[in-house]
């Protein structure tokens, strides 16, 4: 077969940004998941929070609205929306662990069946452990979107039966999104909602490292010309 | 007259000695007191532990502290963000120590002992490598692991507006663990960009309270 439609990051952060609802708080995890923000649909009203106090964070800044005080999780300067807050880190982190923060979205190293999310720690012998906010982040959001490749650069699963990797939390993840697929986590499984147009559920069975179940249909995920989701 | 400004950056770091625990507040570049660092690092304690959201960035501040050979130990949550070599370094060479906890039980740690609470269950780390060696219950069908409190001899912190009795306001974002830590180090210094008269920061407004600050100092004093 030709190889199937693989899609780049933004491409993977349009997807996810589509399933934001209107009125939703939403924390971006550091790397690929800060791509979102591009993508939020303008006629819908979202709070982004950002672990280091922020509630209502706007843009990037840049030139003179640059303020050194002013800086987001990854350390990059930001703009606030109007209506935003800033508070200091133990209400912050509140915001996480309590319940109150609608969504989550994290990168991640592995996935499993059972919602496990390993994000934080390969397990290279010299690695040195940094957790950050990852582990408060997995726990606490009312749902957990992890934004990652299908297959890590070996070609092999990162959608597993286990974790092998250390885990970041426990039976957390609701929904995985890939250069290849859509799969929601129900019942301790994978559930496939969408795919690639190409892609056909064999291939993607042999590429995911764990049985890919099917509640109903699956949707086909295309491109128009341009590059952007149909 | 309470009066907790103090003349000189050696003055109001005075009586850290060698093997004190410190909290220095901050995240990214924003809120890092790093006039305060500075001094510490020419009046020389050693042995320190350093408490902070991570082990430095950079060459100033806590990385010049460990490049200077001055630190035992270092509690973070993440001692790995960009240009953190000096720590990477040291740390493999097995010269500091390295306590990783997770960014919101760092916090709260730092809370509980500010507000005298002790040990308590978080649900961060349940099922984790975080969990290893803690006790762990389940209540309801959730995980939650046991947490200590984390208290320290100093907190060094960088505020916006101190007065004499040492109430404290922040700007934007450089707020993050400096409240924090004033509440949870037995005596708490803050380096501010402006002093203003008492009263001048409206009541409702002031971030951090006198009581849990012990010394001021106007940031661009004489060390």
């Amino acid at each position: 077969m030709t190889e199937p439609l693989s899609l780049n990051r933004q491409q993977i952060a349009q997807l996810v940004a589509r399933d934001i609802p209107d009125g939703a708080t939403v924390n971006l995890g550091i790397g690929m998941p800060t791509l979102v923000s591009d993508y939020l649909p303008t006629d819908r009203e979202i709070l982004l929070h950002s672990e280091n106090g922020i509630l209502g964070m706007g843009a990037a800044a840049i030139g003179d609205a640059i303020d050194p005080d002013l800086i987001n999780a990854s350390r990059v300067p930001v703009m606030l929306i109007p209506g935003a807050s800033i508070t200091e880190h133990t209400v912050s982190f509140a915001m996480m662990r309590g319940g109150h923060l609608d969504y989550s979205i994290l990168g991640g190293f592995q996935v499993a069946a059972n919602g496990d999310l390993a994000n934080w720690m390969t397990d290279a012998p010299d690695a040195i452990p940094a957790i950050g906010g990852a582990m408060d982040l997995a726990v606490g959001a009312r749902n957990v979107l992890i934004m990652m490749e299908h297959t890590n650069k070996a070609g092999e699963p990162k959608l597993l039966e286990a974790c092998t990797y250390p885990l970041t939390a426990a039976g957390v993840v609701n929904t995985v999104y890939t250069n290849w697929a859509i799969v929601d986590i129900k019942d301790r499984r994978f559930v496939l909602r969408s795919m690639v147009a190409g892609m056909d559920i064999d291939t993607l069975q042999r590429r995911t490292g764990a049985k890919l179940w099917i509640d109903g249909g699956v949707q086909t995920i295309f491109l128009d010309a341009a590059g952007g989701l149909s | 007259m309470i009066n907790k400004i103090k003349s000189s950056h050696d003055e109001a770091l005075s009586g850290i000695s060698d093997g004190a625990s410190i909290m220095i507040g901050g995240f990214g570049d924003a809120g890092i007191p790093f006039e305060l660092i500075d001094t510490l690092l020419a009046m020389g304690p050693t042995g320190l532990t350093l408490i902070s959201n991570n082990a430095s960035a950079g060459e100033r501040g806590i990385a010049a502290l460990i490049a200077a050979g001055r630190v035992r130990k270092v509690i973070c949550s993440h001692p790995r963000p960009p240009r953190s070599d000096i720590f990477a370094q040291a740390f493999r060479a097995g010269q500091v120590e390295l306590e990783c906890v997770p960014q919101g039980t760092l916090a709260e740690r730092m809370r509980a002992a500010g507000a005298g609470l002790g040990p308590f269950y978080t649900p961060t780390g349940y099922g984790t490598w975080v969990a290893k060696d803690k006790q762990t219950c389940v209540i309801d069908g959730k995980g939650y692991v046991l947490e200590q409190p984390l208290a320290a001899d100093f907190a060094l912190v960088r505020a916006h507006q101190g007065d004499r009795l040492g109430n404290l306001t922040y700007r934007l974002a450089a707020r993050n663990f400096n409240p924090v830590m004033c509440m949870a180090a037995r005596r708490a210094i803050a380096q501010v960009d402006q002093i203003v008269q008492a009263g001048d920061i409206p009541p409702e407004q002031v971030m951090t309270q006198a009581i849990f600050v012990q010394s001021v100092v106007l940031a661009g004093t004489p060390a």
